[in-house]
């Protein structure tokens, strides 16, 4: 694995909200490893329902944002780490990588979304 | 397709025992409280000046594979919070309640204890000694044997957890059917894990009366689970919540609480009725079936649609479902043990597991043994320390026969609270009054305890009191004579086995005069009774367990250097030879089959098969008391954010999670007047709290669910940090248990909810307790 931008690639996440559980483990690593205030988040997750849609299927999913307060862990990635988040994950539903090798994961996993956040 | 996450760098994560990086030393171990919980996962904790600056899961370990929980990633601030306890303390009698402690040494704490112990040993029994724990903590087995071989007491117990509602039940019941305890498979024995070759990915994964992922109860991590949904596990989920997993769930049953012997019966009937069983299996390795087919005959999906509130074809489609699916995992959870009716639904789900021919398959439910056979988890191998004489004088030995069979030799929870209450006179064995208390990892009033403020008043009847705890907690505060400050996981030397691998955990830091639970009992036990102690080390104790009560071959300093150690596995032992004492093929019980007809129950007065037994507060069994109750009420759902009375002294983790809330549907809320996010009153004919409303639309209108272990560590400590206010145990009730001895209503009573305004919050609920003399209302008393 190269460091961020060292290699003149993009890099983002990829992640599978179909299996996140909400733990909130990444938004947690985060802020340990950033040393973030108790409003400040570098990752964050969104929650939709539980709620009963079409079909009476129930709904019910997180999803993780990241804010513009990550770096894609700049420095762990330099040491040859995963960010803390996808290191952490309890489902280990986040890949770290080039945003052109998750492009093509993203094509092939459903209820996937791909960041590309600006730092990166 | 799914995203599994991307290898660790291996150069980087090493799978010795330490190493150095940059300007941390890098230790590898386990954690395993203080603080929390039932796991023991694998973490690096970074230190630098002999100061723990950081901590990262641990991916050589194939626990929890490089992951973790909130809590630990988290830790740092449990560790170094101001409020920990640093030095032993002792307060006057007479300042009970009152924040007035004095520093003493170690050494003049264990004179006091053993002046103390030696006392009222001479003057009033071994046995006038209890030691209480708390769940799922790293004291599990150390307290049991310095109860028994320091104390010489029976009398080692839970937390005043009426019924023993919390994994007894589910032993007790396992040991009679199965002689063994059975988990669900996630590849968990296996080092290879989901890549192993000769794990099978459950085709269905029955959950039943948990919430894994949050509660990771019983030795068990529940995002494995997840790991099997990504490979194509599908779920049937009985819960009375919607939550993720009963929302992903191919079939959810939204039962009443309470009500699970009735669903499992009725699972049954449909199994046997369509002949869905597995017949081969059911010839060969069971015994009773007629009688079970009798048993739940009458118990038809129509009628348990009635008694459960489940719609009939939902029972159906699923009963079908996990019949058919091969393999189907059965993981089941304390909602079992929370309910009277914890003995008959255990009895029915274990029946369930064998019909279906899921026993110690691949994929199934395993025959689980703690990893080596070290005896650290049955704790009746510790009882050599004590005699049968006073084996005799444990409390609820003689009033609940079920209590010798299980897995924990263990003291009635409601029978030593009566003790206490009656000064021995309701004792079912010799009369003795209980004179002293070894409280260690509980905090009972705040937590475990039904009918706290009757607790409340018990522990501070009790003469003389020693707690052990990390922070001060309400119960210390308000009934400690001894304070003792125990270490955190990574401060002491220690072993995990429940189950599977075998565990160190390292000391690598110091806190203060803090030590370890082991070494406190080993200092114990060799002031109290030197001969029964193996050394005065750490290192000497764990070496004895490994050498003489294990199958391991190797000692505790190459186990710190692995950290991580896994015993061959073997599935189908039955088939094998692999259980019963004799070697021959069979289950560890009297036919040497699983028994889904036990003759043992019925030759002690109980039920040889599942029955169904409505909760004893209900719509149906008080209709009057609904008039005015008209909400059931199910507590203690889990929160990722807390393990149980923990954490709520940890400012960040205290952020994501700053309030108790209680979970009512929206439409109920409307009817009432309530909004989400309003403070309210949670009352019932023994007492009231008040927590925070927060909606949740995949309840039953019927069903409420309030959270449990709420005390508020910034309040004042002279107001026990105001422990009764949302304590949702003012309102649950002690003695009103299964006839097994086993469960309490924990999950199954009834309630109202009102708002809380300035005019009827003037008495606050521990301001009725500590000003007022409590709550009136008749105490219940077991039959």
């Amino acid at each position: 694995m190269s460091a961020n931008g060292l290699d003149n690639q993009k890099y983002g996440l990829l992640i599978n909200y179909d299996f996140c559980t909400g733990c909130h483990s990444c938004e947690m690593a985060c802020k340990k490893e950033f040393g973030l205030a108790q409003d400040q988040f570098g990752i964050k997750v969104a929650q939709y329902g539980p709620v009963q849609n079409s079909g009476k299927k129930w709904e019910f999913f997180y999803m993780p944002m990241l804010t513009d307060l990550c770096t894609l862990c700049a420095p762990r990635v330099a040491e040859g780490k995963l960010p803390t988040c996808v290191h952490h994950c309890q489902a280990k539903v986040m890949q770290y990588g080039t945003i052109d090798d998750l492009a093509e994961q993203l094509k092939v996993t459903p209820k996937s979304v791909l960041f590309a956040p600006k730092c990166c | 397709m799914v995203v599994k996450g991307n290898a660790y760098n291996l150069e980087i994560y090493k799978d010795n025992h330490t190493w150095q990086e940059g300007d941390f030393q890098v230790f590898r171990t386990t954690q395993w409280s203080a603080p929390g919980c039932h796991n023991g996962c694998g973490v690096l904790f970074y230190v630098k000046d002999g100061k723990v600056e950081k901590i990262e899961g641990d991916p050589q370990n194939g626990w929890n594979c490089g992951t973790l929980c909130m809590r630990c990633l988290d830790i740092l601030e449990s560790m170094y919070d101001e409020n920990r306890l640093k030095y032993p303390m002792k307060r006057a009698y007479e300042d009970r309640g009152k924040n007035k402690w004095e520093r003493i040494t170690w050494d003049e704490a264990y004179d006091i204890i053993e002046e103390k112990v030696r006392y009222i040993q001479k003057n009033y029994g071994n046995e006038s000694i209890i030691a209480e724990i708390g769940t799922g903590r790293n004291v599990w087995w150390q307290v049991p044997w310095g109860c028994f071989a320091g104390l010489q007491s029976p009398n080692q117990t839970g937390a005043f957890l009426s019924g023993d509602s919390c994994y007894s039940p589910r032993s007790s019941i396992l040991a009679l059917m199965s002689g063994e305890y059975l988990t669900s498979d996630m590849s968990q024995m296996l080092p290879d894990r989901y890549e192993s070759n000769e794990w099978v990915v459950p085709q269905c994964i029955t959950i039943w009366g948990c919430n894994p992922i949050m509660s990771n109860g019983d030795g068990y991590l529940g995002h494995w689970i997840v790991e099997a949904m990504k490979r194509g596990s599908e779920l049937v989920m009985v819960d009375p919540r919607i939550n993720w997993l009963s929302a992903k769930a191919k079939h959810w049953l939204r039962l009443r609480p309470g009500t699970d012997a009735a669903l499992a019966m009725a699972i049954l009937n449909v199994m046997i009725k369509e002949k869905l069983c597995d017949y081969d299996f059911i010839e060969k390795w069971t015994y009773g079936f007629e009688d079970i087919a009798k048993a739940v005959e009458d118990m038809s999906p129509a009628r348990a649609s009635e008694i459960c509130w489940i719609p009939e074809q939902d029972i159906i489609d699923a009963a079908r479902f996990m019949a058919t699916a091969k393999p189907m995992a059965m993981h089941w959870g304390v909602a079992i043990d929370q309910q009277p009716s914890a003995t008959p639904a255990g009895q029915a789900l274990i029946c369930i597991a064998a019909v279906t021919g899921q026993i110690d398959n691949p994929g199934g439910s395993l025959v689980t043994r703690s990893a080596y056979n070290i005896s650290l988890f049955s704790q009746e191998g510790f009882e050599d320390n004590i005699t049968d004489e006073q084996k005799e004088k444990r409390l609820g030995m003689h009033k609940y026969p079920m209590r010798g069979t299980g897995i924990s030799a263990m003291a009635h929870t409601d029978v030593v609270l009566e003790s206490i209450e009656t000064d021995g006179a309701s004792n079912d064995c010799e009369q003795y009054p209980i004179m002293m208390q070894w409280m260690q990892g509980c905090n009972p009033i705040a937590n475990m305890a039904a009918e706290a403020p009757r607790v409340y008043d018990a522990i501070c009847k009790v003469p003389f009191n020693v707690v052990v705890d990390v922070v001060m907690t309400p119960t210390a505060m308000a009934c400690a004579d001894l304070l003792l400050p125990a270490a955190m996981g990574s401060e002491r030397d220690s072993i995990r086995a429940w189950w599977w691998p075998l565990r160190a955990i390292s000391k690598i830091t110091d806190y203060y005069e803090a030590h370890g639970d082991e070494q406190i009992l080993l200092d114990l036990v060799n002031r109290l009774n030197p001969s029964a102690a193996p050394g005065t080390e750490v290192a000497d104790w764990v070496n004895d367990l490994l050498a003489n009560h294990s199958d391991a071959d190797f000692d505790f300093d190459y186990l710190k250097e692995k950290v991580i150690v896994w015993p061959e596995w073997h599935y189908y032992k039955h088939e094998k030879g692999l259980l019963r004492w004799d070697g021959q093929p069979g289950f560890n019980t009297p036919t040497g089959k699983i028994e889904l007809k036990v003759d043992w129950l019925e030759a002690n007065g109980l039920s040889p098969v599942p029955f169904y037994e409505e909760p004893h507060e209900s719509p149906y069994s008080t209709p009057e008391l609904y008039k005015e109750y008209p909400l059931v009420l199910t507590t203690g759902a889990r929160s990722y954010e807390y393990f149980h009375s923990e954490h709520r002294n940890l400012p960040t983790i205290r952020a994501f999670h700053p309030d108790p809330l209680v979970e009512v549907h929206s439409e109920t809320c409307k009817d009432l007047g309530l909004e989400e996010g309003d403070w309210v009153w949670i009352e019932n004919q023994r007492s009231r709290c008040r927590q925070r409303i927060k909606y949740n639309n995949g309840l039953d209108k019927r069903v409420v669910a309030a959270e449990h272990g709420w005390w508020f560590p910034e309040s004042d400590p002279e107001r026990l940090f105001n422990v009764f206010d949302s304590n949702i145990n003012n309102l649950t009730t002690q003695c009103d248990i299964g006839k097994s001895g086993y469960g309490a209503a924990y999950k199954c009573l009834l309630c109202k909810i009102y708002k809380c305004t300035e005019e009827n919050s003037v008495i606050t609920p521990t301001a009725q307790v500590l000003d007022k003399g409590g709550f009136k209302y008749e105490r219940k008393r077991l039959g």
